[in-house]
């Protein structure tokens, strides 16, 4: 008869199956019988946040830089509502993450007890799929379950909610190798046929006008599926974009690739959406800030689709060719059976695309992401000119929060590998910069990890600063500090007849001090003249800083597509405000 | 166009609404009709009728059908995001009038009447597999098994003989023939 073991140390066996390094979390009433297994379990470390939804963006990062899964461990009540921003976040930007919960004893389920909420109704729609463990010999299935479901297919979250008295009783472990027979994700084994790869090339051979549009499916595929996409961007000679969540699967300096697309994405890349005549989507979902108003999407195309989720594919668009597909699997396939019959493809099809690329020329001669520098007044674009030229020679990992600096960091600095771009793109979480970038030096030790944050969005979770102190995680946080809530303020400048209603935070701690009292270091750049010394004094200090980088308070974040518009209607800049209509104003 | 100013863009045209039938296959465990119901709820679908019950007792099986209407493109979207949640098995989707799929509702009525007006009830109730479940001198339960809209009529013509009270089931589906749901 094999050992019995309590259900805590189940969940530590358990995560040590599934070779888990670190968890983060927070401990509480509901857990304490898992926090004590923690001491004889020396494979697994802990690392403590300060908030559970700390703990979950730091797992988030920690996942999406790592490409493993992060593992979240917090408490009943509080802690598991605390966690669900973190939940949600990843259900939204498909990053795989496994919740332990605690949970009020079973016998107390439903009295409303102390620290009682319903962890798995509320948690219902933002994971994946959850459990209530109430049999401790059901514990080790459902966990291991529980790791299989958050990254196979689509990836996303899932949480396993553990009563106090489960951790407690005796039972039997088992390791569930591949448990989960069915298909997660619908056909997401479905084999790639013949047919539709040779569908595939005669619509690639066929166009004159065609687009690249790849997004994060290709990072979450893994970094193989960055190799096998640049090599099909190669062979084809077409022009490529990328989605927020997709970029550095392409190189950003490549003169193939025209920029991200979408609400705030370039000229051309936008122009080229609209006007082309094959769109090949790999790994995108045509959300609504990529697609703008759907009637007017793209009009002319013949559009291919691949995604892992079958419920992505005609979701928000129609397309003539959809594969529901691996990226890497399908580009692995596509090169092969491509290279077969196609030799010297780019070439001998360049006069074919010729004019395209004249046209793109031409929309990229606006220059879309220009701006008027100055040099009395440090410029935000400019701040995230410098930091990319300052810090391009080195392998760095970017995090952002949400607002304005994070559509200026996905604009001005250029990705040239997977996994070193984190940011809250689906459910725009502000806040989710400064924990994520946590997660992401656990991940990667030595490597330089800056979250570009806005002053508004970081003081959302600042009290990370703490962890990040304990740990000797030297994360950069680089501040572009404009005192307002800046894609707020831009809306209401451009919207609402300038009335800037609660976007204004009057009084702000004084970052330096702020970050003296964390116990790491506290930078001010106010000039143009002395950022770049600053950068470089903020990149050799091996400890977390805290940089406050003084930018224009009323700079607006351009180009722009006033959401419901198409893509051929772009704001370029400040001396085309004026044009916005009525109508337009509907629209954004 | 009214001058709102909402963030996101304005709905484009709206399909077609049908009417559909869909059938799940799940595993009985505890939450799993929040899951289907949260699902539906959660992304705007409707739910005009639902039946469950477990089907095999051995593997514990339900059987949800469900009464739905939307556009084609929702109801896709219903079927695909419902294979996508993990107690779910397969997923049978039908257009309300399709040739080779029986549905059937059942419903209860209690009519207060003497003897003279529930022998009308009888009468009115003829075409739809009546059986009396209880009688007394004043009051008669009357089980009947029928389509929707015909149980909407009787439950109408039966107002005016006495109709107190009704019970009502959501619909369930089987295909017609030797061939089964995949």
């Amino acid at each position: 008869m094999p050992k019995l073991l309590s259900g805590a140390e189940i969940v530590f066996k358990a995560l040590e199956d599934q070779k888990v390094e670190y968890i983060f979390g927070y401990p509480g009433g509901a857990v304490l019988p898992i926090y004590d297994e923690l001491k004889n379990h020396k494979s697994v470390k802990h690392i403590l946040a300060r908030h559970e939804q700390g703990a979950g963006h730091s797992a988030e990062g920690y996942a999406r830089s790592s490409g493993k899964p992060g593992v979240l461990l917090v408490t009943s009540g509080p802690g598991a509502t605390n966690a669900v921003t973190a939940l949600t976040d990843a259900y939204m930007d498909s990053v795989p993450l496994v919740c332990i919960s605690g949970q009020v004893p079973t016998h107390l389920i439903g009295t409303d007890a102390f620290q009682e909420c319903d962890t798995t109704g509320i948690t219902r729609p933002c994971t994946k799929h959850n459990w209530l463990v109430k049999d401790v010999n059901d514990l080790s299935r459902v966990l291991h379950l529980a790791f299989e479901v958050a990254t196979t297919g689509r990836p996303g979250p899932v949480l396993v909610d553990i009563p106090k008295d489960i951790q407690f009783k005796k039972g039997k472990y088992k390791f569930f190798k591949n448990s989960l027979k069915k298909k997660l994700n619908g056909k997401a084994t479905h084999k790639i046929s013949n047919t539709e790869l040779d569908k595939f090339i005669d619509l690639i051979k066929k166009s004159s006008k065609p687009i690249f549009y790849t997004g994060g499916g290709v990072i979450n595929s893994g970094p193989e599926a960055s190799k096998h996409l640049r090599e099909l961007v190669s062979l084809t000679g077409f022009p490529i974009t990328s989605t927020l969540q997709g970029l550095g699967a392409y190189p950003g300096d490549d003169p193939q690739f025209l920029g991200m697309l979408g609400m705030h994405g370039t000229y051309e890349a936008n122009n080229a959406m609209h006007d082309c005549d094959l769109m090949i989507n790999i790994g995108a979902r045509f959300d609504d800030r990529i697609t703008g108003k759907v009637d007017e999407f793209s009009p002319g195309s013949k559009k291919i689709h691949v995604d892992i989720d079958p419920s992505s594919i005609g979701k928000n668009i129609k397309v003539d060719l959809a594969i529901v597909s691996d990226v890497t699997e399908l580009l692995k396939s596509l090169i092969k059976r491509f290279k077969e019959k196609n030799k010297n493809f780019a070439s001998s099809n360049k006069q074919k695309t010729s004019k395209w690329w004249e046209q793109i020329g031409k929309w990229r001669e606006k220059k879309s992401l220009n701006f008027i520098n100055s040099d009395k007044i440090i410029k935000p674009q400019y701040a995230v000119q410098r930091l990319y030229e300052l810090t391009k020679n080195q392998d760095t990992f970017i995090t952002t929060e949400v607002g304005q600096h994070q559509m200026w960091a996905a604009q001005h600095y250029k990705f040239n590998k997977p996994n070193r771009w984190m940011t809250s793109g689906g459910l725009g979480t502000m806040g989710y910069g400064l924990p994520a970038a946590i997660g992401v030096q656990i991940a990667n030790p030595g490597k330089l990890v800056v979250d570009i944050a806005g002053e508004a969005s970081v003081l959302m979770t600042m009290q990370e600063m703490s962890t990040a102190v304990q740990y000797r995680l030297p994360i950069k946080i680089f501040i572009l500090n404009n005192e307002y809530m800046g894609m707020v303020r831009q809306w209401q400048e451009l919207l609402h007849e300038k009335n800037y209603s609660e976007s204004y935070t009057a009084a702000l701690p004084d970052f330096v001090k702020l970050a003296e009292s964390y116990g790491c270091v506290g930078i001010r750049a106010k000039t143009p003249g002395e950022l770049d010394e600053k950068i470089n004094e903020m990149i050799s200090i091996d400890r977390p800083v805290i940089f406050d980088c003084v930018v224009d308070k009323a700079e607006n974040c351009f180009p722009m597509i006033p959401s419901g518009k198409p893509h051929n209607q772009m704001i370029l800049g400040p001396e085309e405000e004026e044009e916005i209509s009525d109508e337009g104003k509907i629209l954004v | 166009m009214a001058k709102s100013k909402s963030a996101y863009s304005v709905p484009g045209k709206i399909g077609k609404i049908e009417r559909h039938i869909i059938v799940v296959w799940v595993d009985n465990e505890a939450g799993v009709l929040a899951r289907i119901a949260g699902l539906f709820s959660g992304r705007g679908y409707n739910i005009e009728s639902l039946a469950v019950a477990e089907v095999d007792k051995k593997k514990h099986i339900s059987r949800i059908t469900i009464v739905t209407e939307g556009t084609p493109q929702v109801i896709e979207q219903i079927n695909l995001q419902l294979k996508k949640l993990v107690p779910v098995h397969k997923v049978a989707d039908f257009k309300r009038g399709e040739k080779d799929i029986l549905f059937r509702e059942l419903a209860m009525f209690k009519i207060l009447g003497n003897t003279k007006k529930i022998e009308k009830v009888k009468k009115i109730c003829k075409k739809f597999n009546p059986v009396i479940l209880d009688k007394t001198k004043k009051s008669v339960v009357i089980q009947v098994t029928a389509l929707r809209a015909e149980i909407d009529k009787l439950a109408l013509d039966l107002k005016s003989l006495g109709l107190i009270s009704t019970s009502r089931t959501g619909a369930v589906a089987m295909t017609k023939g030797s061939k089964i749901f995949s």
